[in-house]
């Protein structure tokens, strides 16, 4: 194989996440977070920065251990140091950031059980090198930060006419509250969908014409 | 997507590993995993300790105006004694226990108690600390720690400047009622926010019932450590 082939190689694994293979997007994985967590744009950009740091530590453990945990036993090992990088994060906010760890609350511990975690050491860590694990773990991530920000911007904007905490308008706006209600993830996500699979299927028709 | 479809398990049969490697397998999994935890928690424990002790102590302050500082009183017998916090012993994190806060301002002088108090309100718990002078009978401060009331409704119990004025000499005897708005006309009564009155009848209940537990054995405290302020003082 030649040098360019693996840069290219490693270029798509990073790339993939990013939009082809977008978790919230395209595989619609991680859901938990993408409803409950989106009510601002900061809980938004914590969460996932977060599972950022769980996937990506995750990520590398998995594919350095690949070799010593047999089939039978992958998927408690996955999950034991899945949890231990979780239990980090839920430590360190608490430690260095409590007003974040407040706002997220049980939403930490839940991202144990976020398949895009579990599905990334699943199909991809435990079959490949560390380098590549780290590229593939950084693009979901960064995809799934990505997306999370696009439900929880729009969210916060329109539900309580802020950005990052920034007062956006002035007195006179009145918010929108639904929107940073539970019914307003599913509204933003919903639409985000719509949008994805509309701007898919009409790539697939130009495809098609040409 | 190609990578997912390899997750189907291959029919090839592979030779089974012996139970020692499973074992095995797992031990070092579970060990790299511990080895992380414990220095993560090392790490980290005392801060959060500090994060907490700051929390409670930032409540305390804003309930009771003017306070320096402050002591843990705990039920004992049905009796308010002193806290002693040991350093040396791993304090018990024992949520059942009753704790109030007893403070006093620069001039060790005893303002009130601040008390944390919790409620089931309109969605989950509504977890409260408020501050109350036990010489006038009447609530001092309030101040709301954890909720998750409706946004733009139920959440003015902490954001509606009217409604928290209701706390400021707020008469507890013989219990708090409350009324619709602009309707207060004695001491003990509470203006309820239009929108949010089970949130806000949520905070009555609670401050009665919070009131119910504490109210003899503060008397008797005061009582007993003579800290009734004299007239002089006043």
């Amino acid at each position: 194989m030649s040098e360019i082939e693996d840069k290219s190689k490693a270029a798509e694994e990073f790339m993939k996440g990013l939009w082809k293979e977008n978790p919230i997007f395209v595989s619609v994985l991680g859901m938990c977070p993408a409803l409950a967590v989106t009510n601002t744009a900061i809980n938004s950009l914590a969460m996932g920065l977060a599972t950022m740091f769980v996937l990506i530590c995750s990520s590398i453990l998995v594919s350095l251990l690949k070799s010593i945990i047999p089939k039978q036993v992958r998927i408690t090992a996955y999950i034991i140091i899945i949890a231990t990088f979780v239990t980090v994060v839920d430590f360190s906010l608490a430690a260095f950031v409590p007003a974040i760890h407040k706002e997220l609350g049980a939403f930490i511990a839940l991202i144990v059980v976020n398949c895009l975690i579990l599905g990334r050491q699943e199909s991809f860590a435990s079959k490949n090198t560390v380098g590549l694990s780290i590229l593939d773990a950084l693009g979901m991530s960064l995809g799934f930060t990505f997306a999370m920000l696009c439900i929880g911007i729009p969210r916060e904007i329109l539900g309580s006419g802020s950005l990052f905490n920034i007062p956006l308008f002035g007195d006179s706006f009145e918010p929108w509250v639904v929107m940073i209600l539970p019914p307003g993830g599913f509204f933003m996500l919903g639409f985000l969908l719509l949008g994805f699979n509309w701007y898919a299927q009409r790539k697939k028709k130009v495809l098609k014409v040409n | 997507m190609e990578e997912q479809e390899n997750t189907i398990p291959e029919i090839v049969e592979e030779k089974e590993p012996s139970s020692f490697k499973l074992i095995f397998a797992l031990g070092i999994a579970g060990l790299i995993s511990g080895v992380i935890l414990v220095g993560t928690f090392i790490y980290t424990d005392p801060l959060i300790k500090a994060n907490k002790a700051a929390a409670t102590q930032r409540a305390i302050f804003k309930v009771l105006d003017g306070c320096e500082s402050f002591t843990p009183l705990t039920l004992e017998n049905d009796k308010l004694v002193e806290k002693v916090v040991d350093p040396n012993k791993e304090e018990k994190n024992d949520k059942n226990e009753l704790l109030i806060y007893a403070g006093y301002d620069a001039n060790k002088q005893l303002i009130g108690f601040a008390i944390p108090g919790s409620e089931p309100g309109f969605q989950d718990i509504i977890g409260t600390i408020f501050g109350y002078d036990g010489n006038k009978k009447v609530i001092i401060g309030f101040e709301v720690l954890e909720s998750k009331e409706t946004p733009g409704l139920g959440d003015k119990i902490f954001k509606d400047a009217d409604f928290l004025l209701n706390f400021t000499a707020l008469a507890v005897e013989p219990e708090i009622i409350p009324v619709k708005k602009g309707e207060k006309q004695n001491p003990n009564e509470v203006e309820t926010i239009a929108g949010a009155t089970i949130s806000s009848k949520a905070v009555v209940r609670l401050l009665n019932k919070t009131m119910a537990i504490w109210q003899t054995t503060i008397d008797d405290y005061i009582e007993e450590n003579n800290l009734t302020v004299s007239e002089k003082d006043e």
